[in-house]
């Protein structure tokens, strides 16, 4: 009866998505007087988890896995999920589980909801609260089956420590072959990705060419953010197509957002707006983006940017 | 090669948000519905596929037949033939459900939807036509290769991109990327007549309830007015980060 959390891990080490949903599964359980199982697939320790009220886990080691496959993964914790007879399954917002999770909520024949930012309103029915209409609305969505899957929204309930004894236990599902076969990979290691990060600085066609990114990413890297772009950028080849952030893009959910050179078109609000604080920088007052922003800066990037990184230098040497 | 795509009719981007009958329906008043980006994208990428390589595409849309005009503007685009499930969308299992019977029915070698619509953002109905039809599925497909059964995508995940070898039959959870906004095509007026002729088929909806169910809707709170720094006092921005957001 427990509920099933599904904790993603990249070469063996937990993802910060992994432990939101894990915080979220334990508010779930709470509701619901029950315990939480995570399932982990290739975690050489889990012991971690046990912070963020995780009562067992099932540790799946399976050559198989070695590699992403939406369909072994989504087999996997539908056999935990039937094991541990849980009502609730819990997974996250990032790319792989967005893939996984209608599969496997076809295979646990659950209803399914996605971008979910908080914890249930009520469990009977159950009733949990979505952005839907590109963050222009939130949803309030009953799911009426036996079983349910949540996709939790990445930073909308935040990491939550709750102090718990988590036992370990092998789990072998059977894994059917993949129809799907990974050729090659490409991926930069060494930068912090959009979905993943707290900050994003992302710049616009107010930069005036692929040349001036530099201080765009001395910035990112002073604030350990991920860097991005509008559309118009990756249209023009500026950037590449992987950066850009809106609604045709990819969704922005990070605690912080700063846009410089970006005029603020409705489609890209619509994919930054899960943002939790906004910050723009514009010469143009008159930026639509000034009307979504938190906090603006009427200026020259070009003149605001390099000083806004000495400011945030020095800041940092303090703390 | 016989493809299905799969069109959801969805609220223009700028169209303006409202609910009514208490906050529990999209209030569709004055509202501009078109293809759904997403959706868009992957129909270009078929058109690709009948010009190149002689596939036949199918459009679907499960809706009622206020959803029609948007059908006909695939078929002006080029599609050849269009499919109408004659039920309200209600939530993204039951269309997938809908979805899953046309693609056994046609026997279609490859399903094309897009990633999420911008309207309800579920993001399952490809996974789910896959899940239902056993069929291979890749999402978030950023580019798409068809040779004889094989075929070569191309899937964004986080932080880069993956390229992958599957086989049909094949569902696809689309974007752009499988073709650039460049490519996609304003219908003329000779694919305009073109579409008066072409086939749309309005069939029965399978019996298929809703796994969830949308009860009310609610905007976010109005956004308090931007605090200005001037360029000249950046400190103050940091300052305000750290001490008032609290996010550095």
């Amino acid at each position: 009866m427990s509920v099933l959390v599904y904790t993603e891990s990249e070469q063996g080490t937990f993802k910060k998505a992994a432990l939101e949903v894990a915080s979220y599964a334990k508010a779930v359980a709470n509701q619901l007087g029950t315990t939480v199982t995570a399932i982990t697939i290739n975690v050489d320790n889990a012991s971690e988890l046990g912070n963020y009220g995780v009562d067992k886990v099932l540790n799946v080691s399976n050559a198989q896995l070695q590699t992403f496959n939406a369909n072994g993964y989504a087999e996997a914790i539908k056999q935990a999920a039937e094991k541990e007879a849980a009502k609730v399954v819990v997974v996250s917002s990032s790319a792989n589980s967005k893939y996984l999770a209608p599969l496997l909520a076809v295979g646990l024949n659950a209803g399914y909801a996605s971008n979910v930012i908080e914890a249930p309103a009520s469990t009977s029915p159950f009733t949990v609260k979505r952005t839907a209409f590109t963050n222009k609305a939130f949803e309030m969505t009953q799911i009426n089956t036996d079983v349910k899957v949540i996709g939790v929204s990445n930073n909308s309930f935040g990491l939550v420590e709750n102090n718990s004894n988590a036992s370990t236990e092998d789990f072998s599902p059977s894994i059917s072959e993949s129809g799907i076969k990974v050729e090659s990979v490409d991926k930069a290691t060494d930068k912090v990705t959009i979905a993943d990060a707290d900050i994003v600085v992302s710049a616009g066609r107010g930069l005036k060419g692929p040349e001036n990114w530099g201080m765009i990413e001395e910035l990112a890297d002073v604030l350990g953010a991920a860097t991005a772009c509008s559309k118009p950028v990756s249209d023009l080849g500026w950037r590449p197509h992987s950066e850009h952030v809106g609604q045709t893009g990819k969704p922005v959910a990070s605690n912080l957002y700063i846009a410089i050179g970006i005029s603020g078109a409705i489609q890209h609000l619509a994919g930054i707006n899960a943002s939790k604080v906004k910050v723009v920088i514009n010469t143009d007052p008159e930026a639509p983006f000034f009307k979504a922003a938190d906090y603006g800066v009427v200026g020259d990037a070009f003149e605001v940017v390099p000083q806004l990184i000495e400011k945030l230098k020095a800041f940092k040497a303090q703390q | 090669m016989k493809i299905l795509v799969c069109i959801s009719h969805v609220p223009d981007t700028t169209s303006k948000i409202n609910f009514s009958e208490g906050d529990t329906k999209f209030d569709t008043n004055g509202v501009q519905f078109v293809i759904n980006p997403n959706d868009e994208f992957g129909l270009t990428r078929a058109m690709w596929f009948k010009e190149k390589q002689g596939a036949h595409v199918t459009v679907v849309n499960v809706g009622g037949p206020e959803t029609e005009p948007t059908l006909r503007k695939a078929l002006a685009i080029g599609a050849d033939a269009a499919i109408r499930v004659n039920t309200a969308a209600s939530d993204g299992f039951s269309v997938a459900k809908q979805l899953a019977n046309v693609v056994k029915d046609g026997a279609y070698d490859l399903v094309i939807a897009g990633r999420e619509s911008i309207d309800y953002n579920g993001g399952m109905v490809p996974g789910m036509i896959a899940g239902l039809t056993n069929a291979n599925f890749v999402n978030n497909c950023i580019g798409l290769e068809v040779d004889g059964t094989s075929a070569k995508a191309v899937r964004e995940i986080d932080g880069g991109k993956e390229t992958v070898s599957t086989a049909l039959p094949l569902v696809i959870g689309g974007q752009k990327g499988l073709v650039e906004e460049s490519d996609l095509r304003i219908p003329n007026m000779r694919g305009i007549m073109m579409a008066r002729q072409k086939p749309l088929t309005v069939v029965d909806p399978i019996d298929a309830s809703a796994e969830t169910t949308s009860v009310k809707f609610e905007k976010p709170a109005p956004k308090g007015a931007v605090k200005l720094v001037s360029a000249d006092h950046l400190d103050e921005l940091v300052n305000l980060l750290h001490n008032e957001a609290k996010v550095i």
